[in-house]
């Protein structure tokens, strides 16, 4: 169903870090642009469409003064508003906001060390655009800072702190789809598996709140008001976003799921773990029952390799990119 | 990223490095009768063993290992083995130094890597040092040592949860990324390719609270299972049968970090190219480090801590070699790629008189009989100071 396609090569290897892929479409352009975090960098690949033409770019962690030791930094995403875009990379030290090809670092924020106990990991993670215009980035004490973006310019300004998770925040993800009414913006998870579901706007609000159950929640994705979220066991478990009921439970991987994807126009659901699988999922809704259901479509083996980072790079779920772990390059499949 | 990272790092390259001293050691020995002064006998090998454990479980040393701190680099960490290796009446030179902790970073890299949950790297851990109780099972006085640093490792890591164990493990591999070093043991065993990248299993049992893969529940709004679908993939997976023991005395069951060599099979490794990402690491050799002066200050907490013994009186200092011929270490030493090179680089030593002296006094402490280098002019250089040791 799936062939595999040209890799793009990267300049450095990638890391061992959760949700290490992010993809920005440029459809306009006929560009498409990969980043994946090689530790103390980043690499930034633009590719054109048509596979001639790959330009590079490395961003580095930004060590805000006094260096004791080399940071790296967590993640890399784009998050998309309505008049802008904007790549956001978090480290050990803070939150590195730049225009979207890379060229232009607009906004810092230092994290706060003091905030911590000592000795406990202090870094940011968790990377999302919600409510069509603000940004919101997780941190290691389980807060999460909501940025305020104008439209154009640097005047970035945190606009609220988020204070319902105690353990660390692992990923944050919006509605992509069409939410049912009241079911939800956003969606935050944590290292102990805890789920908060949020709706958007000047204050935020909680909706509602999904236990842990003794699994990491490390990747999680948000769409037509179900939440599907990965674990550390391997499972994939589906959730209704505005009650926190588990509709769907899938014993999906071996190993601890590294990413989870969604295409918005069709409920494909892409999951990639530790155990060197790439699994394609499809989401739906019965429209009678109100029932979700999921099935597998496609399992993908990539071989001698941990999966850190999987995306869809279009709507539909047509295609789609994986790195690994100690990897060069970006495999790419398609159909 | 995570702050208790080092002691396991520590303990795990430490332990491998004895499994290999050891092998290399009976590998060398002759029997007490036939020796001559300068030949390895097993006596020899069991006060080298001892002498080591005794200076890495050392108490002072232990105390600074376990304070919450982040990774240095490998070049730290690499003078800190140096030292460690050089703490009996045994010596190396350069080459047998690199290849040495070449193979015990990749060995552990391994470990890391195949570990099937993070915790397990506390298994593995577990694993190096009952089979280091068992080198010292005669000397019940380090023995209480390492017990001691077992008891502490349970304190300090029995309450951590998965997602730290995963953090720490994502520290690790952040610090063995880009190292594809060729070991021959591995290769034999077909774990590692040869393009020096590991080979991942798809088969055998899920990890200790993994369910095998497969199967698809769903469920309606009451919470009652409505609907059972399987899917198969080319993996083949099997329940584990037990978890393996966290205590100070059990059964591991994992068997990552038991002793892979024996006397039948030496130790090799082939000097990889085959990274294509050499440009980090030549990055890593060329640029000044802005960060010299903390791990200094790191190294001499540790190293303050750490107790070398000098070869008394009329002994000499026993060379160990860790290739079959002494012509094939001086070929190693020529024919060693630069980027893979351990090299300290050149850096201005600290300004800070204060802390010069303190530093220069607990060198001092450390130092082996040997000629020190001329003095500079400038004072005690920290640098060359180590350099000559």
């Amino acid at each position: 169903m799936y062939r595999k396609e040209k890799s793009i090569q990267l300049k450095s290897s990638s890391a061992a870090l959760y949700n290490n892929l992010s993809v920005l479409r440029l459809p306009g352009r006929q560009l498409a642009c990969f980043s994946a975090v090689h530790g103390p960098s980043v690499n930034v690949v633009s590719a054109a469409t048509d596979g001639l033409g790959i330009s590079h770019r490395q961003l580095q962690v930004k060590d805000g003064g006094m260096a004791v030791s080399t940071s790296v930094l967590t993640q890399a995403a784009w998050c998309v508003l309505p008049s802008r875009v904007l790549l956001v990379l978090t480290s050990q030290k803070g939150i590195q906001m730049y225009e979207s090809d890379g060229s232009i670092m607009v906004y810092w924020h230092a994290l706060d060390v003091t905030e911590h106990p000592p000795g406990q990991a202090v870094f940011a993670r968790g990377i999302a655009a919600a409510g069509g215009r603000f940004i919101c980035v997780g941190t290691s004490s389980g807060l999460v800072l909501v940025f305020d973006i104008p439209p154009k310019g640097t005047n970035i300004t945190v606009s609220e702190v988020l204070e319902q998770h105690r353990d660390a925040i692992t990923d944050i993800a919006a509605e992509l789809g069409q939410a049912p009414d009241g079911t939800g913006d956003l969606v935050t998870a944590d290292d102990a598996g805890a789920l908060c579901v949020w709706s958007a706007g000047e204050e935020f609000t909680l909706l509602s709140k999904i236990p842990a159950f003794g699994c990491t929640c490390s990747s999680v994705k948000l769409w037509n008001g179900v939440v599907a979220a990965g674990y550390g066991n391997g499972q994939i478990r589906l959730y209704e976003a505005a009650t926190g009921l588990l509709r769907a439970e899938v014993n999906a991987h071996a190993r601890w799921i590294y990413a989870l994807d969604l295409a918005p126009e069709t409920g494909k659901l892409l999951s990639g773990a530790e155990d060197s699988f790439v699994h394609i999922w499809k989401l739906s809704r019965k429209p009678d029952t109100d029932d979700v259901e999921i099935e597998h479509c496609h399992a993908e083996c990539v071989t001698d390799t941990q999966v850190c980072g999987a995306r869809f790079c279009d709507p539909e779920g047509n295609s789609f990119a994986v790195t690994g772990y100690d990897l060069s390059e970006i495999f790419r499949y398609g159909r | 990223m995570s702050a208790r990272t080092l002691p396991l790092l520590f303990l795990n390259l430490g332990g491998e490095m004895l499994y290999i001293l050891d092998q290399r050691l009976r590998a060398q020995s002759i029997p007490g009768e036939k020796a001559r002064k300068d030949e390895w006998t097993d006596v020899d090998r069991k006060r080298v063993m001892n002498d080591i454990i005794t200076t890495m479980f050392n108490k002072k040393f232990m105390e600074e290992l376990f304070k919450p701190q982040e990774l240095y680099s490998k070049k730290a960490l690499r003078t800190v083995y140096d030292r460690l290796a050089h703490a009996s009446i045994m010596r190396l030179n350069q080459a047998s130094m690199d290849k040495l902790y070449d193979l015990m970073t990749m060995a552990f890299k391994y470990q890391v890597l195949l570990c099937p949950r993070p915790k397990d790297i506390l298994l593995v851990t577990f694993n190096h040092l009952d089979a280091i109780k068992d080198f010292i099972s005669n000397s019940p006085g380090i023995l209480n040592q390492v017990d001691e640093t077992f008891r502490q490792l349970i304190e300090t890591y029995s309450c951590l949860s998965a997602g730290e164990f995963q953090l720490i493990r994502q520290t690790l591999l952040i610090f063995f990324q880009d190292m594809h070093i060729r070991v021959s043991i591995f290769l034999k065993d077909k774990v590692q390719n040869s393009n020096g990248r590991f080979v991942l299993p798809i088969s055998g049992p899920v990890p200790w609270g993994t369910e095998v893969p497969g199967l698809i529940r769903v469920f309606n709004h009451n919470g009652d299972e409505v609907k059972r679908t399987e899917f198969t993939t080319d993996g083949n997976y099997v329940t584990p049968q037990r978890e393996g023991s966290f205590d100070l005395y059990g059964d591991r069951v994992l068997k990552l970090g038991t002793n892979m060599y024996s006397v039948s099979r030496p130790v090799e490794t082939h000097m990889s190219g085959s990274s294509k990402n050499l440009a980090s690491h030549a990055k890593e050799n060329t640029v000044p480090n802005p960060l010299a002066k903390e791990e200094m200050n790191f190294l001499a907490r540790l190293l303050g801590g750490l107790e070398v013994k000098t070869p008394g009186g009329s002994e000499t200092g026993f060379r160990l070699n860790l290739f079959t011929t002494d012509e094939e270490e001086e070929h190693a030493a020529l024919t060693r790629p630069e980027e893979l090179s351990y090299k300290v680089i050149n850096i201005e030593a600290t300004q800070e008189p204060g802390r010069r002296a303190e530093l220069s006094r607990i060198l001092g402490e450390l130092e082996v009989a040997e000629p020190r280098p001329a003095s500079s002019g400038k004072g005690e250089d920290l640098l060359a100071l180590m350099d000559g040791l």
